[in-house]
């Protein structure tokens, strides 16, 4: 059980993009040691802030285990917090004197005493919308149904709205007003004030929308209390998981989700590592490495198992202008370390991508990114009864819908990267497309003005943004999945949706 | 590679030639006349910022996804696209002044902020230390830094990037 008191802190004071707006100190117990964090601090966030890498081992063979993907999608940050195993320390917020410990294996099931009595239950009808997910998409969904009169709920997971937002520090594509030009984590401040500011919005944070029953309840598991949820829509916006690779030491602390990492040291500002090996040269992968240069860490390369590199090329230009190295036609091999990753090996593939042996690099790193791209999390729509399919080009598997958003359960809509993988543009415009289904379908008073703002959304989306080469492979996925009314029909025929909304 | 792939993709480089052969370069006599924008932005993404972000109007983008076409008469080589370009992909370059020397504009993102006096290293697309200069006009917005180096000419077109050191 590593109980080492840790070295220097992994804390950022000085970075050339953002302002780490610390709340006060915060004593925690991590095994008894107390730790230092700041209030706002994931207990993930602070442990790895203070050196801490692992939280607790696999049930076979005990393995180590420690942050990845630092949104509660992985389960890989597990310990036992105030007596309850399992824990998501990535989610967690740093309380005052909570009790954090490691976690062998499985653990015991937790005592009554555990701090799970007592949670009581709140019922919510009448609410008009429930939005699942306060990111981009939730929140531009949420804003278009609230603007036309209709009560909103929203339930976000995580215990800040925004989403993946925040922890982007670079500026954005699209148009001016498509917040282009601004940087992610200024989008996701002018659309949480924007809600906020809302009367007929309401905002439940560290909820979780865990699932849909008979008619039409909707679960939600708050910090303290059960939430059950009567709503006449639903806007589906969780998001999405990071992708992971098969190799040998996949699993060591020190291998994160580039997400992760982004998390890390541009929601926290923590150093998530010093010299890092980033696996994948996608728009993620490239930009992931230019922000961990404004961090100050060493970027000692990308690999891009394809010929090219993946990103738009005024990102690819960005980094490689400050001397990073881009290994095009290479893999990861493996990762070696004890506990913590120290270095990594990559190797060369031919043309068809098979590791060509004798060319392998030692690259040593105490970080390995994995940017390999994201799958749409859609585990709450296909227990809704949403029909689903599996579309590569969108990242997994995506719920069948129609241009308006609906899926296959009528008044069901989805926004976002749980509607399939594009960004954080194209996830406002749908989460903006789907609160305007909602306002028509609920006939609001201004029913009309919102039917035509969502067709000008829709000509835009289609015709103007989704018409750049860049996207094209998006495109063609969301084409793939995108059905008429009629054809909907049909596919609510041969699969009855078990839940309805929208009455 | 074959199937169409550009060069660039390749390496995250462009060449100069790349750039002529795109229209994004200006002509020789407009360089030798002044400052002027140079957009190192090839492919067809959807965007359109420097459209709407510069004074005099000298760029237009056909819908949001063409690709950025300055009108070189326009531009009077002022800088605020560089500040402003999402991608960090617009530099000014003016070879107008008589003798060794010409200034090139870069964005910057990095710690140290530059100060004017300041010599910097000068990096190439390849992220190469081809040589010193001296920063002679740095200003800032919402944290980007327009930097404006004195280069000797025959670089003028090589570099792309300043490194500060701490
Ligand atoms: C490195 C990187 C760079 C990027 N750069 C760009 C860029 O330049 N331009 C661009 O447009 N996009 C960019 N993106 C993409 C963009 O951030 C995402 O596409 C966008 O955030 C998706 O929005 P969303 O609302 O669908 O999901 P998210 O932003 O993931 O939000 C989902 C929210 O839902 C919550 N949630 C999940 N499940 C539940 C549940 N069951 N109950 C309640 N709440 C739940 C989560 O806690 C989260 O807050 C980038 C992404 C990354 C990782
Ligand atoms: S340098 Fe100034 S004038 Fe020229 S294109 Fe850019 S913003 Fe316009
Ligand atoms: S703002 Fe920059 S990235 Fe966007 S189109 Fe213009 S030159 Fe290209
Ligand atoms: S769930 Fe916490 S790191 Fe993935």
């Amino acid at each position: 059980m590593p109980g080492t008191p840790p070295l220097k802190d992994r804390r950022i004071w000085e970075h050339p993009i953002l302002t780490f707006k610390r709340g006060r100190r915060v004593k925690f117990y991590f095994n008894g040691n107390i730790v230092e964090g700041y209030e706002g601090e994931s207990i993930a966030a602070a442990l790895y802030a203070a050196r801490y890498d692992v939280f607790s081992r696999s049930p076979y063979k005990g393995r180590a285990r420690g942050a990845f993907c630092m949104i509660g999608k992985c389960s890989s940050c597990f310990a036992i917090v105030d007596g309850v195993p399992n824990t998501r320390t990535c989610v967690e917020p740093i309380r005052e004197g909570v009790k954090v410990e490691f976690q062998e294996g499985l653990a015991e099931i937790p005592s009554a005493t555990g701090g799970l009595e007592g949670k009581d239950e709140e019922v919510i009808e009448g609410v008009d919308v429930l939005v699942i997910g306060g990111g981009p998409a939730g929140l531009a969904a949420a804003i278009a149904a609230a603007k036309h009169g209709l009560s909103v709920l929203i339930v976000n997971e995580h215990f800040k709205l925004g989403g993946q937002l925040i922890k982007q520090t670079h500026k954005f594509f699209g148009s001016k007003d498509l917040f282009g030009g601004l940087r992610g984590f200024q989008v996701a401040e002018e659309l949480e004030n924007k809600v906020r500011s809302m009367r007929n919005v309401r905002v439940l944070l560290q909820a979780t929308a865990y699932g849909f029953f008979r008619d039409g309840w909707v679960g939600v598991a708050g910090k303290d209390r059960l939430y059950r949820v009567k709503p006449r829509f639903v806007i589906a916006a969780p998001g999405a998981a990071e992708r992971h690779l098969a190799f040998p030491g996949n699993d060591l602390p020190g291998v994160m989700g580039a997400g992760g990492a982004q998390t890390l040291m541009n929601e926290y500002g923590i150093l998530p590592g010093d010299e890092v090996l980033v696996v994948g040269s996608g728009n993620v992968g490239v930009i992931v490495s230019y922000q961990l240069l404004q961090a100050g860490a060493k970027v000692k390369g990308i690999v891009e198992i394809l010929p090219y590199i993946g990103a738009w090329f005024v990102h690819a230009a960005k980094i490689r202008r400050y001397g990073v190295k881009v290994y095009t036609r290479h893999t990861i091999k493996e990762v070696w370390g004890k506990d913590r990753v120290e270095g990594a090996t990559i190797v060369r593939v031919d043309e068809h991508f098979k590791p060509v042996p004798g060319s392998e690099t030692d690259i040593p790193c105490d970080l390995v990114l994995i940017a390999v791209g994201l799958t749409p999390d859609t585990r709450l729509l296909a227990q809704a009864g949403a029909v689903v399919t599996w579309v590569p080009e969108l990242g997994g598997l995506v719920p069948i819908r129609t241009k308006y958003l609906e899926t296959s359960v009528p008044g069901l809509f989805i926004a976002g990267d749980a509607s399939g993988i594009e960004e954080a543009t194209t996830a406002m415009i749908e989460g903006e497309i789907a609160g305007l289904s909602a306002v028509v379908r609920a006939g609001a008073d201004d029913a009309g003005n919102a039917a035509e703002r969502r067709e000008a959304l829709l000509k835009f989306l289609w015709d103007e943004y989704r018409a750049s080469p860049v996207v094209a492979r998006a495109k063609a996925g969301k084409l793939k999945v995108t059905v008429s009314e009629d054809e909907m029909e049909r596919i609510r025929v041969s699969n009855p949706p078990p839940v309805r909304f929208g009455s | 590679m074959g199937s169409g792939v550009p060069p660039y993709k390749e390496t995250g480089i462009i060449t100069v030639e790349e750039l002529k052969r795109l229209g994004l370069m200006p002509p020789e006599e407009r360089l030798a006349r002044g400052p002027v924008a140079i957009p190192e932005c090839p492919e067809e993404i959807p965007c359109n910022i420097c459209v709407v972000s510069c004074p005099q109007h000298a760029i237009s983008i056909e819908g949001i996804k063409g690709l950025p076409r300055i009108d070189w008469d326009k531009c009077v080589g002022c800088g605020v696209c560089v500040a402003k370009c999402p991608g960090l992909a617009i530099f000014v370059v003016d070879l107008s002044k008589p003798g060794e020397y010409a200034y090139v504009t870069v964005p910057h993102e990095f710690l140290p902020a530059p100060k004017v006096g300041d010599v910097v290293d000068l990096l190439s697309r390849e992220g190469k230390v081809v040589g010193k200069g001296e920063v002679v006009k740095a200003w800032e917005t919402n944290k980007t830094w327009v930097v404006t180096v004195r280069v000797p000419k025959e670089l003028a077109m090589e570099v792309r990037g300043i490194w500060v050191r701490k």
